[in-house]
């Protein structure tokens, strides 16, 4: 069927192509509306380039964005270790996680809003504050998906392990991590999409630097090719870090997968 | 000298609703001595497996006693009925986490190869066919040099030329290396191949009915006629343990 083969070769290579022509096809449809409606509320691709471009030679949006990035990463890092030891002890003793089922039940359904403004006037418009809220949010998402990895652990192996005498590090590393890590990278995707967008609202109701705090500026300036501008850099650098860190250790980890 | 005295007086599973909990177990008692492969055959849901991990230390719920040779912990070599090997470790691997660090790297090649699996050592689980998963799976049992090697079943769900070359390589390496077995089976053919005595076991609650030993020369266990004559000699002389099997 040497038809049927040319036309999946030439699929292939279109459809390698699909995800740069629909960026473009983004950037097309963005600039026509802009040049249609030719307002300083909508600016063009290329003036938002310009913007940027400006922004990261006076070194403002390498600032901000850092100041942005070093909050997520503590945050990030503190509520997946909390939450992680949390959901395996949950996962494993039906009598403490029928007791804290309800604490997680609320603390899911607490607005972010919320325990921010809480964070805020409990703690003072300080740093620990900011990092608190955030972990805060984050901490429940992260125990309710870990606990269900606890759950579901193969007593199969956890039996063999025992009856060969591992030790806890070994059983740890070799035969109860290898089975959470799905769970825990799935925590860890809806973690970093929650957090961030959490983080901008915690800078913009109470820090003095950050990508919240720009926005909120640009927002009373009326800027929009700033507030753009700072976005795009945000995503980009959140694509970056699923592509270098996320993706390869997705695929360390499932190497052994058929 | 005895590899493992066991007596289990009661095992009991909690029972569901109101009914009462049955013995799973009741008045046991068998004595392994060293070097002995000895086979448990009795109906399935006996409670072979429940003793076995009675045995292992995985079940500590019960009435009764095990003293193992000299030692209160004996080291035990399992092969359960499904290989349990951890997917995302090569057989390799599986192989070198049952074993302290000091273990020379000849030992785990001499067992591959005596298991033919040379080939395959550097291969995650998921790609081995059942025959050789359970190859690896007695290999890691041999490998922890137990003082007693309980082995459940390890050949069921395999076809017949495979299991019995899985069987006749357990015997080659058995005979190598002379551990105490306790082996559970429901099959009699594969008791008789492989046992120096057989252990007939009654359903639940579960008791020794019989212990025969097997007087078929070890040249003689891969000659089927050999076999199936001790086995109808076994069923004329002892009509109880056809209801066993």
């Amino acid at each position: 069927m040497p038809a049927l083969f040319g036309f999946s070769k030439r699929l292939t290579a279109l459809q390698k192509l699909l995800p740069i022509l629909s960026l473009l096809a983004l950037i097309a449809i963005w600039e026509g509306v802009a040049v249609s409606v030719n307002s300083h509320v909508l600016p063009t691709p290329y003036s938002v380039a310009l913007v940027m471009w400006q922004a990261i030679g006076s070194g403002q949006l390498p600032y901000h964005l850092g100041m942005t990035l070093l909050r997520l990463a503590a945050s990030f890092t503190i509520a997946m270790l909390m939450g992680s030891a949390i959901g395996i002890v949950l996962g494993r003793n039906k009598r403490l996680n029928a007791f804290f089922d309800n604490w997680l039940v609320i603390f899911l359904n607490v607005p972010a809003l919320v325990t921010i403004i809480l964070c805020y006037v409990w703690l003072g418009l300080v740093e620990s504050a900011a990092i608190l809220a955030v972990v805060i949010n984050k901490l429940p998402n992260v125990i309710v998906t870990v606990r269900e990895g606890a759950r579901a652990l193969d007593q199969d192996l956890l039996d063999m392990a025992r009856c060969y005498g591992f030790s806890k590090r070994k059983m740890l590393r070799h035969v109860i991590w290898p089975q959470l890590h799905p769970f825990v990278m799935a925590a860890t995707r809806s973690g970093l999409a929650i957090i961030w967008k959490i983080i901008l609202v915690v800078e913009l109701l109470g820090r003095s630097n950050g990508m919240g705090y720009q926005l909120h500026l640009f927002f009373q300036l009326f800027d929009v090719a700033s507030i753009l501008a700072y976005t795009i850099a945000f995503v980009a650098v959140i694509q970056v870090i699923e592509i270098l860190i996320l993706k390869p250790l997705d695929n360390s980890a499932h190497r052994w997968r058929r | 000298m005895a590899a493992m005295k066991i007596r289990i007086n009661c095992k009991t599973y909690p029972a569901a609703g109101r009914s009462f909990a049955k013995p799973a177990i009741a008045d046991f008692s068998l004595t392994l001595k060293a070097g002995e492969f000895v086979c448990l055959v009795g109906p399935s849901g006996c409670g072979k497996t429940t003793l076995l991990n009675i045995l292992a230390g995985l079940d500590k719920n019960y009435d009764g006693e095990i003293v193992a040779g000299h030692s209160t912990h004996p080291k035990i070599g399992y092969v359960f009925q499904n290989p349990r090997l951890l997917p995302w470790r090569t057989v390799r691997e599986n192989i070198e986490l049952v074993l302290d660090k000091q273990t020379p790297a000849s030992m785990i090649d001499d067992l591959l190869e005596a298991m033919q699996l040379t080939g395959v050592q550097q291969v995650y689980p998921e790609r081995l066919s059942l025959g050789m998963s359970r190859r690896v799976a007695i290999i890691r049992a041999f490998a922890v040099n137990p003082d007693v090697l309980l082995m459940d079943e390890p050949f069921v769900s395999l076809d017949a030329p495979t299991a019995r070359q899985v069987r006749e390589l357990l015997m080659q390496l058995w005979q190598q290396r002379p551990h105490s077995v306790l082996f559970v089976t429901h099959d009699l053919r594969e008791a008789i191949a492989l046992a120096d005595k057989l252990v007939f076991l009654s359903a639940s609650p579960m008791r020794v009915v019989r212990e025969i030993s097997v007087p078929v020369a070890r040249s003689e266990r891969n000659n089927e006629t050999a076999i199936e004559a001790f086995r109808q000699r076994l069923k004329a002389g002892y009509p109880d343990i056809n209801s066993l099997l």
